[in-house]
């Protein structure tokens, strides 16, 4: 079972804020969703390999050339903020 | 002229009776007055634009769904997030197409993100579906097929995670082809989850399907899962005697089907056997499971890809903010609809510590076992037929405050993906409601010969294509 401070962690983890009268409904979603996902513990699966790539492709290599890309202001167009070739964000520090 | 296919505009088109302008002119008209119902666009194209005139499309129109991008038009993926976006560069299938002289009508509506099965996500309101403007029109590319079903679009370009070609065009009466993965380049298609999207052609009939196909699957060094594989002419394989074919039936869903896709499903397989396939029924032990799977699988992969949506680089920033960390959450807590948040946190818990042994891993070991159920059964079978969905399409608002009820539409549809295998959805029937309802086919891994063998023979003893509704 999911708890809400669970949900508000997962939230946080995620860079989302959930407001408060939402987070029962993401709550009961979750448990109805994983609960679901309880049928897999029907299967075993101790003899099968994890298939992270399906198509089973190896590494795929290029040589490391100088090609046509973004230029810096193409690259920037659509930042909400940018200064002098750079994206703008917020004080950090 | 805006319900003809993409082949007879060709024909007509080498025949010097229109041109590719007319066509836009038809299909824009057409628009005006139909999408202020249907909503199946989120930008037009209202200026003709021309990319040659000598490749194999001629000028003629294509509708691209808002995830993929066209330079100097906005990409929204149907998201405040990406409201404003406007692409530097063309996807791969973009250029594919402007290479044969295709025009483009716009983009079309989606689920936000592609994340959905009903186009009801979208931040641009639902799609409505055309037979029935009750119905959704099934999702996430329901923008496109919604237009190609009603004559908004001559053809169209979807994408395809877990049904989301297949399944909308099923629910909207046309056709729909999810490739092989890595047949066709992903470059420039707004990453949902990467190891299962494919982009594929959403139009009215199996021909077009492959003419389409044969342009946008190529190998490309900017998608390095794209794979290195010999083009084929794919309209090759259209009108071929398929006597002998060895189909497999998963019939086991059939129980759980409405009665119209049940009936329809019955029909195929006569008409199959009529045209001299051998049917018989096949086992997938593993595919119970597929939801499951799907739903780890995907928002694992989703919550990595939208990570990147930050109020930096590009996209939405809030205001109001305290300091970057602020800045970040109020972000993306305003400019992401519930359900892209449902799928990131269930992403981001499925992938955390405690957690991952006991969801990702096992997802993807199950993920194993479904491509051993499906390699053993084409070992004995060309193709494997299923109905593409388990009900017609359902009521707007019908299953919106229930996801799980909604995940499990695309029961039928998500297997495809999970083994990388291609699948195609063609009309075969019409329910007594009214709706159109879809047969699902699909073959191993870069197989699309039989599949394209066998929708071009079904579709010739059977289709809906004059029963469209375009009026």
């Amino acid at each position: 079972m999911i708890t809400e401070e669970k949900i508000e962690q997962i939230a946080k983890l995620a860079m989302l804020k959930v407001e408060k009268n939402d987070i029962e409904k993401f709550q009961a979603q979750f448990n109805e969703i994983l609960d679901y996902m309880k049928e897999m513990d029907n299967l075993d699966l101790s003899n099968e390999d994890a298939a992270f790539h399906i198509n089973e492709l190896q590494n795929i290599f290029r040589e490391d050339e100088i090609k046509e890309s973004l230029s810096n202001e193409e690259a920037l167009s659509n930042a909400p903020d940018g200064f002098d070739g750079f994206f703008k964000v917020p004080k950090v520090i | 002229m805006y319900k003809k296919t993409l082949h007879q505009l060709i024909d007509l088109i080498n025949k010097k009776e229109i041109t590719g302008r007319e066509i836009h002119k038809s299909v824009l008209d057409r628009i005006d007055l139909k999408d202020k119902d249907i909503n199946a666009y989120t930008t037009v194209f209202r200026e003709y634009e021309e990319y040659g005139k000598d490749g194999i499309l001629k000028g003629i129109p294509i509708a691209i769904k808002d995830n993929m991008h066209i330079k100097g038009k906005r990409t929204t993926c149907s998201s405040k997030i990406l409201e404003n976006f406007v692409p530097e560069f063309n996807a791969t299938v973009i250029e594919e197409l402007e290479k044969e002289s295709a025009s483009f009508m716009g983009k079309t509506n989606m689920d936000e993100f592609a994340m959905g099965s009903s186009t009801e996500t979208s931040y641009f309101g639902v799609t409505k579906n055309p037979w029935d403007t009750t119905k959704i029109p099934g999702g996430s590319s329901g923008g496109s097929a919604a237009a190609v079903a009603c004559g908004e679009a001559i053809a169209a370009l979807g994408s395809d995670t877990g049904g989301s070609i297949r399944q909308p065009a099923a629910l909207c009466g046309v056709v729909g082809m999810k490739p092989t993965y890595g047949r066709v380049s992903r470059y420039g298609l707004v990453a949902f989850a990467s190891s299962l999207d494919q982009i594929g052609p959403i139009t009215k009939d199996v021909e077009d399907a492959a003419i389409l196909m044969n342009i946008i699957s190529k190998k490309d060094e900017k998608d390095s899962t794209s794979v290195n594989i010999k083009r084929e002419d794919f309209t090759q394989y259209l009108n071929q005697n398929i006597k002998g074919m060895k189909i497999g039936v998963y019939d086991k869903v059939l129980k759980d089907c409405s009665e119209g896709v049940a009936k329809s499903m019955e029909n195929s397989m006569d008409i199959l056997k009529n045209l001299g396939c051998k049917l018989e029924n096949v086992d997938l032990p593993s595919v119970q499971y597929c939801v499951s799977d799907y739903y780890i699988i995907a928002p694992a992969e989703a919550s990595s890809n939208l990570s990147r949506y930050d109020g930096v680089k590009y996209g939405f920033r809030a205001d109001g903010y305290d300091d970057l960390m602020d800045m970040y959450i109020k972000t993306r807590t305003e400019g992401f609809g519930d359900e892209v948040k449902r799928r990131i946190m269930l992403g981001t818990y499925v992938l955390s510590s405690g957690y991952y042994d006991a969801y990702y891993l096992k997802a993807q070991k199950l993920r194993s076992l479904l491509k051993k159920d499906f390699n053993s059964a084409f070992a004995k079978y060309d193709c494997i037929i299923s109905p593409t969905t388990p009900t017609e399409a359902f009521g707007i608002g019908e299953k919106a405050g229930n996801p799980l009820q909604m995940y499990l539409s695309d029961i039928f549809t998500i297997p495809a993906n999970l083994t990388s295998i291609p699948a195609i959805s063609i009309p075969n029937g019409i329910s007594n409601n009214g709706l159109p309802t879809g047969l699902q086919i699909m073959a191993n891994a870069f197989r699309e010969d039989n599949i394209f063998k066998c929708a071009s023979a079904f579709e010739k003893e059977f289709n809906i294509i004059d029963k469209l509704p375009m009026n």
